[in-house]
């Protein structure tokens, strides 16, 4: 019979407040093997560690419950604790009884009594706790970097600063993500590739990175330390050691009709292409759906002027497999398609354009060359008009429940440059609120209204509706004044909602790491782990999490760097003993396991069993438990219940709903 | 049936073969049931007739751990089984040599409705007849072949053995219903209308144990319902109504590994329509994950052992 010691924790009054702690003590001493029972306002404590100690010792216990927070609170405190004072830590449970009890409950009766049942439940466990040994695995010192924008970039330099080999992969033909489209940055209206391509530069030429772009990542197996990922590197038909970037290729290419990705389609490129001027790395890609020498067999005009001979239409994707031992997802975000938003007559009207599309506009190297001027006739727009929150905020399911964050900086920086360049156009901005929160943006916000004339009006807008003259009539309403405005505006800008990357569930299913319901990844704690997934070597960095600014986008990705860096920096890892098991009496040998296994930790051999005197080869389900990480999918899919997960034994999980149920 | 015989004694005569796994003769015709066969003058009882439906595929695990092959003879159905274990390495193909025997559709004595039954004439194979003639205590009656048919044998897997090393006899499809009907009319019962199907149905289960130890898919080495492990034989004892347990938790074991030979309905004393939890299982996976035959092929992802980021998600909202 275990000894077990039952330490019921207030946590102030968190759970003192709903539930009675000495009715928990008192309940636990007639459990059966509960030696020792008390309460004490903070467990985790130091003081609330000496009492645990002593009784260990005093009580001789040979297993505890701590009545407490969740696990992924204190449990590796608790478990230290035991350690220290020589009891094996997977002797230790914990019963959840504040999140999972006191903050959901009102009534003290009702929350009492659920609490008695959660440490009922656990000390049923404790009692078929085996003593478990962690093990030690490697760390791979070397780190993936998924998405090569400006996240990407600052987490990739961070980690390779720290003296790490990190690799950046990059779905596009360069590395620079978004950032690299944008004009201007707020709020201090320095140019964003003025800032971006030294950092660019940077990262290409750090010989800790290596960059692979126009390549994406296909496969993950592994666990944390020891990802093993395969990378395709997709076919650019251009020999990158053999180009120089001279661009000769792109001026002669015949197939120029493609719509340019960069410009947000605004423009057209050729089919070979590189994105922009200073593209890293400076060698184009051919797009094999618009290069004719690839659609027909005939062409091979850029080959020709080729004069290094780089080009290569015999080229095919190219899979690579690397080891890592963290990953780093930046996979950024994009615009939400605006289809279901027709009344803004946005592909309806040229004119009518999103902020991104107007920061192309805006841009020197854009489709304008950085004249603001209409799409539809090229004239300059006299009356602008910036409609707020189109797709963010939305209560229906046409865009999204949250806020983006950074259209309401962005939108008083392109009304700010408007006015500051072109002083006859007037700039109206329809808002439902102006959210400026963040170092000098609110006073960056009133230079738009006060020192550039600005005129903001809290209201939303109905329509935009298109007139025979090539205008815009904007149906919007003012909510201060409490009337209708009809406004004729030359242009339209819509501050359109952002959304993580659509590749980012793939990628997603393939870390296994958890995604929201609006596809941002799941940080492991909204406020003390933000920059870790619930998944164990992945990291988060960037608007893949939640919308973010720049500043706030490089400063998660150092912090996500800094736990990359934490982790490489470690010899050895203590591995999660809790791993499956086969037993094998029960063992049929059937595969069935090794078929859901996700981490392909289970493998056969056929070996001589003594099965209460028959002797005969049975062929066994072997786990290696360096590979098992303890998700149970094998227990539940063997039909014999062979197989068992060490610390969370069918044995126990049955006891635990058999003392919940008593 | 003699074509079989003669086969079999060919090849236990030659050697290759150990021992004949086939029906014997019982006391009665429809009496057939599977057995062992060790020597040429023992074949003397085997018998091949329309009562042979016992599937031999599962007895194939024991003759597996026996010395040399092993003759089988599976019927088209049989087969299907039997690639399932192939495929849950439960039986060793070096070790059988296996006999695809010709199948016309398979009787039910249950299905015979007369008191008194002394003797059934018509179903002898390959000369098997349209209508039997059954004699009994009280005079000779007729029924037609097809109403005496097992259920599975009306919703036929088709006439082509999927694993075999040579072919013996004719086949025929003797499918003439929809394989699903019943599933789709209890699931158009009330929550309260299915329960009280079911529980009159199962309250029938005396615990034989009789359809898990035919089930070609229950062939674990131990099972859980004789395991003290769990506790899980005395948990079914404590409900009144204890069978629903076993049958459902027995259904979740073998759900998209059952080929729906439907050997627990054949041998169930009581008549429980067990094969319906299954078909229900079959459906739904056909209907969730694209149709699926357990035992067709031994490479194909089975559907519940196998993950691709398409799949089906019942139950989370977004399937």
């Amino acid at each position: 019979m275990r000894r077990i010691g039952v330490f019921v924790c207030h946590c102030g009054s968190n759970i003192a407040a709903t539930v009675d702690v000495k009715k928990v003590v008192e309940m636990a001493l007639q459990e059966q093997g509960v030696v020792h029972a008390e309460d004490y306002p903070y467990m985790c404590s130091e003081a609330g560690q000496v009492r645990i100690a002593e009784a260990i010792r005093e009580h001789q216990l040979t297993g505890m419950v701590v009545c407490s927070c969740s696990p992924r609170m204190h449990e590796a405190t608790f478990r230290k604790c035991a350690e220290r004072n020589g009891l094996n830590p997977y002797l230790v449970e914990i019963a959840n009884i504040r999140e999972h009890c006191s903050w959901i409950h009102k009534d003290m009766a009702e929350a009492t009594e659920k609490a008695v049942i959660l440490m009922r439940a656990a000390v049923a466990k404790v009692h078929l706790n085996a003593p478990l040994q962690a093990g030690e695995s490697a760390v791979t010192k070397r780190a993936l970097v998924i998405g090569g924008g400006i996240a990407g970039i600052q987490t990739a330099l961070d980690i390779a600063d720290a003296g790490y080999k990190v690799d950046i992969v990059e779905k596009e033909p360069s590395i620079g993500g978004r950032m690299s489209q944008l004009d201007k940055t707020f709020p201090t209206l320095d140019c964003s590739a003025c800032i971006l391509t030294p950092k660019m530069v940077e990262a290409a030429s750090h010989e800790n990175i290596t960059i692979h772009t126009w390549s994406e990542v296909e496969k993950v197996s592994g666990f944390v330390g020891n990802f093993t990922v395969d990378i395709r590197k997709k076919a650019r038909y251009v020999d990158m050691d053999k180009c120089t970037g001279c661009g000769v290729c792109q001026e002669k290419c015949p197939s120029k009709k493609s719509l340019n990705e960069f410009n947000r389609g605004l423009n057209t490129r050729s089919a070979i292409y590189t994105p922009f001027a200073q593209a890293i790395p400076n060698v184009p890609v051919i797009d094999a759906t618009a290069c004719i020498k690839l659609k027909t067999g005939k062409c091979g005009i850029c080959e020709k002027f080729c004069q290094v001979g780089a080009i290569n239409y015999a080229q095919t994707d190219e899979i690579i497999t690397e080891q890592y031992g963290a990953i780093v997802v930046a996979t950024g975000f994009d615009t939400i398609k605006l289809d279901k938003y027709g009344e803004y007559a946005y592909g309806h009207s040229k004119d009518v354009i999103t902020s991104l599309e107007l920061e192309r506009i805006m841009n020197a190297a854009g489709p304008t060359k950085g004249h603001l001027e209409r799409l539809s006739d090229g004239k300059a727009p006299k009356e602008i008009v910036f409609i707020q929150c189109v797709g963010s905020r939305c209560s229906d399911d046409r865009g999204k429940p949250y806020c983006s964050k950074i259209c309401c900086m962005y939108t008083a920086k392109h009304a700010m440059l408007i006015r500051d360049k072109y002083p006859d156009t007037n700039v109206t901005v329809f808002y439902i609120d102006v959210r400026t929160p963040g170092k000098n943006f609110d006073e960056f916000y009133r230079r738009a209204v006060e020192d550039y004339g600005v005129n903001y009006i809290k209201g939303q807008v109905g329509k935009v509706a298109p007139q025979p003259d090539g205008s815009l009539l904007v149906h919007g309403v003012d909510l201060l004044e409490n009337k209708q405005i009809l406004k004729k505006a030359d242009m339209v800008v819509l501050a359109t909602a952002i959304e993580p990357n659509a590749d980012v569930r793939k990628i997603a299913t393939m870390l296994t790491a958890s995604i929201d319901t609006n596809n941002f990844l799941t940080e492991a704690h909204p406020k003390l782990r933000p920059v870790e997934s619930p998944t164990a070597g992945v990291f988060l960095s960037g608007v893949c999490q939640g919308p973010k600014d720049i500043p706030e986008t490089v400063a998660q990705a150092g912090a996500a760097a800094v736990k990359v860096i934490g982790l490489l920096a470690k010899d050895k890892l203590k591995t999660n003993p809790c791993t499956a098991k086969a037993d094998e009496l029960r063992c049929n040998g059937c595969s069935q396991c090794a078929n859901v296994c996700p981490y392909g930790a289970i493998s056969y051999e056929t070996r001589l069993v003594n099965d209460h005197g028959i002797r005969e080869d049975r062929r066994i389900a072997v786990v290696n438990s360096a590979l098992c990480q303890g998700c149970g999918a094998c227990t539940v899919t063997c039909p014999s219940g062979a197989m068992d997960l060490q610390g969370f034994s069918n044995r126990q999980l049955i006891a635990e709903v058999d003392a919940i149920c008593r | 049936m003699q074509e079989l015989i003669v086969r079999a004694k060919e090849l236990l005569e030659k050697g290759e073969v150990a021992r004949v796994l086939g029906w014997k003769k019982g006391e009665q015709e429809y009496d057939a049931e599977p057995a062992f066969f060790e020597t040429a003058e023992s074949l003397d009882n085997f018998v091949y007739n329309g009562f042979c439906g016992a599937n031999l595929s599962k007895y194939m695990i024991e003759a597996g751990k026996k010395e040399g092959k092993t003759l089988v003879f599976l019927k088209p159905c049989d087969s299907y089984s039997y690639n399932q274990l192939l495929r849950e390495h439960r039986v060793d193909r070096e070790k059988a040599y296996i006999i695809g025997v010709g199948c016309k559709g398979k009787l039910a004595i249950s299905k015979i409705p007369f008191d008194g039954i002394l003797k059934v004439s018509g179903a002898q194979y390959p000369d098997a007849q349209e209508i039997l003639t059954v004699e009994t205590l009280y005079g000779t009656e007729t029924i037609p072949y097809k109403d005496a048919m097992l259920e599975r044998c009306h919703v036929c897997k088709g006439k082509d053995h999927v694993v075999y090393d040579e072919l013996l006899g004719e086949s025929a499809d003797t499918v003439d219903a929809d394989r699903f009907a019943e599933v789709e009319r209890i699931e158009k019962m009330s929550p309260e209308e299915k329960f009280a199907y079911f529980q009159s149905e199962l309250s029938k289960c005396i615990r034989c144990n009789a359809c898990r130890n035919v089930c070609p898919a229950c062939s674990c080495r131990k099972c859980v319902f004789d395991s003290t492990a769990f506790d899980s034989e005395q948990k079914a004892n404590t409900t009144s109504f204890e069978e629903k347990m076993f049958h459902i938790i027995r259904a979740f074991h073998v759900a998209g590994r059952c080929t729906d030979c439907g050997e627990c309905s054949r041998v169930c004393p009581q008549g429980i329509p067990l094969h319906l939890f299954n078909r229900k299982f079959i459906k739904d996976i056909n209907a969730l994950y694209g149709e699926y035959q357990a035992g067709s092929d031994l490479e194909c992802p089975a559907p519940l052992t196998s993950f691709t980021t398409t799949d089906a998600e019942p139950g989370v909202g977004r399937g």
